[in-house]
């Protein structure tokens, strides 16, 4: 083999996931499900060609070329080839092993605007709290207009972020140790993750949660001293930062004497059943992460497995379910979530086609491609409205602010709810 | 290597976001389903006939060798860029043109995706039988330029039995129109027939006229399980003594079981030696409701343990997604297959089988068999690991024992997969020095300059040197050792 062209620290990186990407036999089954691959139809956007990409980075054969970085840019890490893989590729490893490496041998690749972002508000949730409430103060004041014409957000590279912010104003939920009773007899205790993007911007979402696991006896505990998942930080290759989210968020949660940590963002879900994987290197660690990570559960896998109380109240509605990558690929949780759909009373599921084809949302995949995002997002959309749902349920913050800016653009008129919102209108004074 | 003005005189044909000649972008194109690997100089995506002309007239007046590939799926090392230049990609041509209901027949462009075609067509009540196991990701035009077949293809023939007609870009650049919506032409030689199968090498196929059939109405799925082997290829024979034509009738050995079920998990038994999948469809539900029937109880008296129906559709695509993901559940095993793809004639089938069991025990390698037992068409699968020294050297002699065995039974090297560069040491072994002679022949007079898919179907050099056919392949270093 030809001599490593990478820093040591990087080429371990990727070692470490040199069978991994062995096992890829080149079937191109996958190459029918990859959301970039089926934008395209060139070879080089699909998962068949980054694994192969990677593979001569660690063989030596090929450089950190700026052609292999576009490629694997515009990566989602949605999952859906490893989801597929009959030979049992594991995608996201190999895909966090690669932005690892090239931020370990060229600094980080992100924009600034997104830098600063990660580094400096999603780490810190006041921060982030306080930029939320800023950028919805304008939006619910009507400036929107004038800051974006003044080039302000432009510099700050914020304003592709400010376009996709909800507009529903709910308060944050700040995690300091809040506790929801149980409705009736106490079935389960549970933590939840407050999440940083979901607390904020989904605070309400994040109140509703707890009001559905309460009213299904659980006892819901917000322990203090979470936050962010460091999900973002990964899928950009800010590896050191996403270790150090989780370790601080393995801490917070160590002492709570749960069943289960609960989590109703997809994203964030995948993320943590990740910290073993993330900090397998780490002796002090190691051994807590598997722990931490054995005991994360999506709220919809946590209580279809609980086995739900029927939902007391009718709820009238056509809805589609718009299924999360990191919910179906990269937790392969799919029944959970329809189940709890079809028990509500009222309500009529009806799927849509692709519906396991990305929105184009994939952590911030909207954020760094937007014209490959724009195409996939209008897909969704296009699929969703062909079902004549009035309602599109989705059970990831990611995808909501996503689709609701498809919505917008499209001019539907077609709601985006998340999945513990709804289940929470038919619980609701039930009980 | 091209040159800079090669190079824009390419952009200028199809745009330069279809030109990749980026390091990384030409590692994309330097593979196919096989293991072996070399880049291209430029892959280009053209998105029409016209500029698929252009790129081909460009390429024979420079003489730059040319690859077309399709999805580059296939298992013979066919779309590997053997001597570099230009690979051009259809996949971008994926286009359903017409889905004609009067002359019950399709026009599609060569990139369409089989299985995206399928349910196009079935949607509209119509019938498209060739399904390769790889019809979620392989291309009309690869199933075309290999002849692709699929376990329906006992039952309902192969991709040549469908297609009415196509165009194809000749290496000149000259556009080829043959046939059309008919469903006889003696006017002369079948030039269809000729670039059917023909493997990128004769011209680009760039639109094909496909024949359909009406969509059987009901169909009933079986599977058997038989704890020996030789009991299962014989239930083979006894089926198909049994006047009836199943739509499919395919066989899975023991270690093949093993791996699919830890893929798909369906609670496949893992300590039978084989087991029989067996389909018949139809229009009248009680009709194959009886010949599957009849099957079964064929196969019990043949020494079937166990027999299980399919009872609803769920199961049965559970069944077939269980056949479809073999190929690659076995990479599960070890990093590297080299899948075969021999014929026999179909009472030697239960001698094949001991045979290529044998040949395993020999060179000391996993050999999981698989196939369309009703056709004689079996894949036998050798697994290695190319990083263990001495390894690739077993799996020559292992894979040229097959071949020889299958030959010495009557049979053939290939037929499904085509020679490419793997087989194509044992072309003349298989078929005869005159007959290679006419297949030259007919290679020069369609591409005189000799530019298309260079490296393949023939074969290299005579005389027994033929045993390297491995490690003499040009592949990235680092892939094959040595
Ligand atoms: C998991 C798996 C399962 C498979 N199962 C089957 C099976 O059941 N049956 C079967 O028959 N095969 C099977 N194959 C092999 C392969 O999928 C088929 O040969 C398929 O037809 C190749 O199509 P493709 O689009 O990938 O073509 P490619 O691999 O891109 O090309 C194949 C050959 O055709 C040539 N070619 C491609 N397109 C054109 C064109 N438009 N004009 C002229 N030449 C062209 C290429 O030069 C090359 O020689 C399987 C492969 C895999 C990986
Ligand atoms: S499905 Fe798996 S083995 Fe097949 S090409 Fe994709 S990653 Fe490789
Ligand atoms: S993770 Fe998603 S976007 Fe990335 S290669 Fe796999 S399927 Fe494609």
């Amino acid at each position: 083999m030809p001599e490593p062209r990478l820093p040591p620290a990087a080429q371990r990186l990727l070692e470490a996931e040199y069978d991994n990407m062995l096992s890829c036999i080149r079937c191109g089954l996958c190459l029918s499900v990859c959301p970039t691959y089926q934008q395209s139809f060139q070879e080089p956007e699909g998962p068949r060609a980054r694994i192969a990409m990677a593979r001569a980075l660690v063989e030596g054969h090929l450089d950190l070329t700026p052609d292999l970085l576009r490629h694997w840019d515009n990566c989602i890490l949605c999952e859906a080839c490893t989801n597929i893989c009959p030979s049992g590729v594991q995608m996201e490893r190999i895909g966090l092993g690669v932005r690892a490496a090239i931020t370990e041998s060229r600094g980080s690749t992100a924009g600034f605007g997104l830098q600063a972002g990660m580094r400096w508000l999603l780490p810190n949730l006041g921060r982030l709290r306080a930029a939320t409430a800023a950028a919805r103060l304008y939006q619910q004041w009507g400036l929107q207009a004038l800051a974006r014409g003044s080039g302000i957000l432009k510099l700050l590279r914020l304003e592709e972020v400010e376009s996709m912010l909800p507009p529903v104003a709910s308060p944050p939920l700040v995690p300091d140790g809040q506790v929801w009773e149980p409705q009736g007899q106490a079935r389960a205790t549970v933590a939840l993750l407050a999440g940083c993007v979901m607390s904020t911007a989904f605070g309400e979402t994040d109140r509703a949660t707890a009001r559905v696991l309460a009213a299904n006896g659980c006892r819901v505990l917000v322990p203090p001293g979470q936050g962010c998942c460091g999900a973002l930080h990964a899928h950009r290759g800010e590896l050191k930062a996403a270790q150090e989210l989780a370790r601080r968020n393995i801490a917070a949660f160590e002492g709570a004497q749960v069943d289960a940590i609960v989590v109703n963002a997809a994203g964030c879900g995948a993320t943590m059943k990740g910290y073993a994987h993330l900090l397998e290197d780490d002796p002090s660690h190691a051994e807590r992460a598997r722990a931490f990570s054995a005991r994360v559960k999506d709220f919809t896998e946590f209580l279809a497995a609980l086995g739900p109380v029927k939902p007391p109240r009718e709820v009238r509605m056509r809805v589609t379910y718009q299924e999360p990558c990191h919910l179906a690929n990269a937790q392969r949780v799919r029944e959970a979530p329809r189940q709890l759909l079809r028990a509500i009373p009222g309500l009529e599921l009806r799927e849509m086609a692709e519906s396991a084809l990305c929105c184009g949302s994939g952590a911030l995949y909207n954020l760094t491609q937007r014209e490959s995002s724009t195409g996939l997002r209008a897909r969704k959309v296009r699929n969703a409205a062909a079902t004549s749902a009035e309602v599109i349920v989705t059970a990831n913050p990611g995808c909501f602010i996503q689709l609701s800016q498809g919505l917008r653009e499209a001019g539907l008129d077609i709601r985006i709810v998340h999945i513990a919102d709804l289940l929470d209108m038919a619980y609701r004074d039930g009980g | 290597m091209l040159t800079d003005s090669q190079l824009s005189q390419i952009r200028a044909i199809v745009g330069a976001e279809n030109v990749h000649g980026g390091p990384a972008e030409l590692i994309a194109y330097s593979y196919d389903g096989t293991f072996e690997q070399h880049p291209p100089d430029v892959a280009v995506t053209p998105a029409s006939t016209e500029e698929v002309a252009a790129v081909m007239r460009f390429a024979y007046q420079e003489e730059i060798p040319v690859v077309t590939r399709g999805a580059g799926t296939n298992l013979s090392g066919g779309t590997i860029p053997l001597t570099g230049g230009i690979v051009l990609a259809l996949t971008r041509m994926n286009r359903i043109i017409e889905i004609d209901h009067v002359n019950t027949c399709a026009v599609v462009e060569a990139g369409v995706v089989n299985g995206e075609f399928q349910a196009r067509v079935e949607s509209e009540g119509l019938f498209y039988p060739p399904d390769p196991s790889s019809l979620a990701q392989s291309t009309l035009g690869g199933n075309v330029a290999c002849c692709a077949g699929g376990p329906r293809c006992l039952k309902y023939g192969v991709t040549k039995d469908y297609v009415l007609g196509m165009t194809v870009v000749l290496s000149s650049g000259e556009v080829l129109e043959w046939g059309g919506k008919l469903f006889k032409n003696v006017t002369g030689y079948n030039l269809a027939q000729l670039f059917i199968g023909s493997e990128g090498t004769l011209g680009v196929v760039t639109r094909i006229i496909l024949r359909l059939l009406p969509l059987p109405r009901v169909r009933n799925t079986a599977v058997a399980f038989f704890p020996r082997l030789d009991d299962a290829a014989a239930a083979v024979v006894g089926v198909m003594g049994a006047g009836i034509l199943p739509a499919t009738l395919e066989i899975m050995d023991q270690a093949t079981i093993n791996v699919v079920e830890q893929y798909v998990r369906i609670g496949l038994p893992t300590d039978v030696e084989a087991l029989l999948l067996l389909e018949q469809d139809g229009n009248d539900q009680d009709a194959v409701d009886r010949e599957v029937a009849r099957m079964v109880e064929v196969c019990r008296k043949h020494g079937a343990s166990d027999v299980r129906m399919a009872k609803d559709a769920a199961e049965r695509n559970e069944l077939w997604r269980a056949r479809r993901s073999i190929s690659g559940a076995l990479g599960r095993y070890r990093p590297s297959k080299l899948g075969e793809d021999i014929v026999v004639p179909r009472g030697q089938i239960p001698a094949v089988v001991r045979r290529i069991r044998e040949i395993g025990q020999e060179f000391g390698l996993a050999i999981p068999v698989f196939g369309h037992a009703g056709d004689g068409n079996l894949h036998p699968n050798i697994l290695f690991d190319f990083r263990v020294p001495g390894e690739l050297e077993r799996v020559q002699g292992a894979a040229a024992a097959i071949f020889r065995a299958a030959i010495a039974l009557g049979g053939t090297l290939t037929g499904e997969h085509g020679v490419g560069s793997l087989k194509k040491e044992f072309l003349e072994e298989a078929v005869g020095p005159l007959a290679v002679q006419i297949m030259r022949d007919i290679k020069a007079a369609l591409d005189p300059k000799g530019l298309l898919n260079q490296g393949k179907m023939f074969p290299s050099g005579s005389g027994p040197a033929m045993e390297d056919f491995l490690t003499a392949l040009p592949t990235l270093q680092g892939i094959t050792p040595g």
